[in-house]
């Protein structure tokens, strides 16, 4: 629904997507309200950087580094995330 | 002249420190936590400093004021309604972007802000460098910097804090979120017309209402509604008509833009204030985890470590458990020895001894276990449980840390609910509570031995196996149920945070371990008390019971009749007739006692609800068993060896012939113990529901459900063997 600015590179992904190790951009938050709101206030921005420093060992949930803390959310969560990986 | 004391509140993320920093202020007994949400309750000190009174109040950790979680809205609404003299914002400074989220919107409130920049010597070592001056004054906020685990900068902070409160000066409110210029427009002009048409009635600041209305800020909307009443109507329409806009223009809702503002100014004052020395750095924290949380060898070292507080718990807490119960054992003896026969005596014995020594004789447990949950948390290893677990726990409805309280229950149920407390969403707290009394409970065990032992002598094993699991999967069924109806909705995100691990302060143990015992003893006991009285008194009351029997004579009678049998047998026989005649004498006291508890009132109410349990295949002896294990569950065991009138000798094979002699089967036996799986937990049980969730209407209602679905099962159980042609 929503148009950000600038056009969505070739190959953005969802965070749930990602490996281990990943570095990642965050392009676009989408979710429920409150889901939303949170990551925001956690300081998950459109344009924040991120590492996924790993994933459970049952593979849910992921762990992510963002603004020099160690952050874990579901995955289910993190496919309402669309990010651009770096590198 | 006698001043008002001066409030001042602590604010702050969870992780940064706070609790630390509010014990060092106050010295009150409290826990101190390393995840997210331990502080769920307000709790408040008292101290004097430099001749003032000061009560400082200790807020829920948290990351906003959007009132999304209880923590956020109980914090929002003290600050709002409260209005302490200072707000002390405890600020983590090695996470210092994020910990100004909630700094600027404390900002916006109409609230005097002083800044603690905590755990500045952590920062240090992590090369980040900030320039507090400069924060200072970029916010016209003083700024005090502290190391709470260090108990350092303390006296400043309290300095600082008494002198913001003196100043007389209104809060400069010149530096604060600045959005973008189409949104400070919508801001100014639903601001006036708050300021128009209902600037009396509205209780709050109305810039920062305007701000509120337009992130549709439900609390502050019903605050509007309810004082506003008609005049609201216009208001909202404004606020429909500019949040459209706001829409229009962003292309998202105003909430999201407004959040990402503030982010925007505070990445502004990052670039001014915070300087990062050495970017690469050894990270101890990431090292622990990269072996603690590792895909292959995470999970068998947490379940070393929950298997570790399990037995030690368990087994170790067994040790002081004996030495309670013998404790308790010589204290009724005393009182046996010194108090004449009478009431009082029996009252004192069976009634408050014996209560009291049910209660304290959970303490070794909860002193363990808490010293466990203590040393979890502070590590910041509890976040780590969720992590590893959540996968797990998310299929019940649950969160990943409601897998430490379920699996205490297998111990006790009584420490088990106290440790969801560390749940941070209430209604995560409340249905990891209501399900927890379906995992079996130690003092359970004893009853199904008997029963097990007596029925299914060749599987015993599989049956207790079998209603262990019954219990769980009564659990997870229920879990299932109640997310999907009861407690419902706004389920909260799981986004938590994985903080640094950290040394624990033995201090912070000791207290927290001593907390819980004291809240224990103290709020707990008296309940309990009381409860063990009543059962007692139904127990025990009518005092005078018409015997159908005159026992008194009957035995005088046998005495009499041994007696002349003794005198005239030979003297080999006579050692064999004295043993015949104890034997009768107990004989008749047995029929005594239990003709005594059949015509007690807790026998007339049995043989009342009886036909209750009848069609479970319980009969009134079981039911007044059920009954007193209301009082502890072990309990069950030593009523029905007075009821199936085998007297004292409760265990072996007496119990279990007497038994199969009165008429239960197997699967009636399969039956009770279901019931006794399921049905209402022991009176500690619910009072620590009661406790832990603060309402009647929970602890009533747990009461209900467990008791009805144990009747549920138990007829289906009982009843569907029947027709299969088991019973």
């Amino acid at each position: 629904m929503t148009v950000g600015s600038g056009s969505v590179p070739d190959d953005a992904m969802k965070l749930s997507e990602t490996r281990e190790g990943q570095r990642a951009r965050i392009l676009r938050i989408g979710g429920n309200g409150a889901l939303r709101r949170r990551l925001l206030e956690m300081g998950l921005l459109k344009g924040t950087d991120l590492v996924v420093e790993k994933y459970a060992p049952l593979k849910d949930p992921m762990e992510l580094i963002v603004k020099g803390y160690h952050v874990s959310l579901r995955v289910e969560e993190a496919a309402q995330i669309t990010v651009d990986p770096l590198e | 002249m006698p001043l008002k004391p001066f409030s001042i509140a602590l604010a702050g993320n969870p992780n940064s420190g706070k609790t630390t920093i509010f014990n060092n202020l106050t010295g009150t007994r409290q826990k101190v936590g390393n995840w997210p949400g331990v502080t769920v309750a307000k709790k408040e000190g008292k101290i004097r400093h430099r001749g003032l009174d000061l009560i400082i109040t200790d807020l829920p950790g948290t990351y906003s004021l959007t009132p999304f979680s209880i923590e956020e809205i109980v914090a929002r609404n003290f600050i709002l309604d409260e209005h302490p003299d200072v707000v002390i914002d405890i600020i983590d400074s090695s996470n210092l972007e994020r910990s100004l989220y909630l700094a600027t919107q404390l900002r916006e409130l109409d609230c005097k802000v002083l800044f603690a920049l905590n755990m500045t010597d952590l920062a240090r070592s992590r090369g980040i460098k900030i320039d507090t001056d400069k924060l200072s004054e970029l916010l016209a906020v003083p700024v005090v910097a502290t190391v709470g685990n260090k108990n350092e900068g303390m006296d400043r902070l309290l300095e600082a804090a008494v002198g913001l409160a003196e100043s007389e000066t209104d809060t400069a409110r010149r530096r604060r979120v600045k959005y973008s210029k189409d949104i400070e427009a919508a801001i100014s002009e639903l601001q006036q017309d708050l300021v128009r048409e209902c600037a009396e009635t509205v209780p709050y600041n109305p810039r920062w209402t305007a701000i509120k209305l337009l992130e549709d800020d439900k609390v502050v909307k019903e605050r509007c509604v309810s004082v506003a009443a008609d005049r609201g109507r216009a208001l909202f329409e404004k606020t429909d008509h500019l949040r459209r806009r706001i829409m229009d223009l962003y292309a998202d809702e105003p909430e999201i833009v407004m959040t990402d503002e503030r982010y925007g100014f505070i990445a502004g004052i990052m670039r001014e204030v915070q300087t990062n020395a050495t970017y690469r750095r050894v990270d101890i924290s990431r090292n622990i985890d990269l072996v603690l949380t590792n895909r292959f060898v995470g999970f068998p070292i947490f379940l070393f470590f929950i298997w570790a507080m399990f037995q030690s718990t368990f087994s170790v807490g067994e040790y002081p458990m004996q030495w309670i119960e013998s404790g308790v054992g010589l204290v009724s003896k005393a009182i046996d020895a010194l108090l004449p026969q009478s009431l009082l005596k029996d009252l004192v014995i069976d009634g408050i001894v014996a209560g009291v020594g049910s209660v304290i004789v959970f303490l070794p447990n909860i002193v363990i276990l808490f010293f466990f949950i203590a040393l979890f948390e502070d590590t910041g290893y509890m976040s780590r449980c969720a992590f590893l677990m959540d996968r797990i726990m998310h299929l019940i409805g649950l969160h990943g840390k409601s897998f430490i309280p379920m699996l205490m229950g297998f111990g006790c149920n009584v420490p088990a609910i106290m440790a969801a407390r560390t749940l941070e969403s209430e209604k995560d707290r409340i249905l990891t509570i209501l399900i927890t009394p379906f995992m079996s409970c130690s003092a359970r065990l004893p009853v199904y031995i008997v029963l097990a032992g007596t029925f299914f002598a060749g599987h015993a094993g599989s049956v207790i196996f079998a209603i262990y699991l019954l219990g769980i999967v009564m659990s997870i069924l229920t879990g299932r149920l109640f997310r999907s109806t009861l407690l419902r909705g706004a389920d909260a995100p799981f986004v938590m945070e994985l903080p640094p691990y950290r040394v624990p302060m033995l201090k912070s143990l000791m207290i927290h371990m001593w907390d819980r015992s004291k809240m224990f003893l103290k709020k707990m006991g008296g309940v309990i008390l009381v409860g063990s009285v009543v059962v007692w008194t139904l127990s025990a009351f009518p005092r005078t019971v018409s015997y159908d029997t005159d026992y008194a004579a009957a035995k005088r009678e046998a005495i009499a009749a041994f007696d002349a049998r003794i005198q005239a047998a030979a003297p080999d026989h006579r050692q064999r007739l004295e043993a015949l005649k104890d034997e009768s004498l107990a004989e008749l006291e047995r029929r005594q006692r239990f003709e005594k508890a059949e015509k007690s009132y807790m026998g007339m109410i049995g043989k009342t609800i009886a036909p209750v349990f009848a069609p479970l295949g319980i009969d009134w002896r079981a039911s007044v068993a059920l009954l007193t294990g209301f009082v502890a569950k072990e309990i069950v065991v030593s009523t029905m060896g007075v009821l199936y009138a085998v007297g004292d000798r409760s265990e072996g094979d007496v119990l279990q012939q007497a038994l199969q002699e009165s008429g239960m089967t197997p699967l009636s036996a399969f039956a009770l113990m279901t019931f006794v799986l399921l049905y209402v937990p022991c009176i500690a049980t619910v009072t620590t529901i009661r406790q832990e969730t603060g309402s009647n209407g929970w602890m009533l209602f747990s009461v209900a459900y467990s008791t009805g679905l144990a009747w549920l099962a138990a007829f289906v159980i009982y009843q569907g063997g029947r027709l299969l042609g088991l019973g």
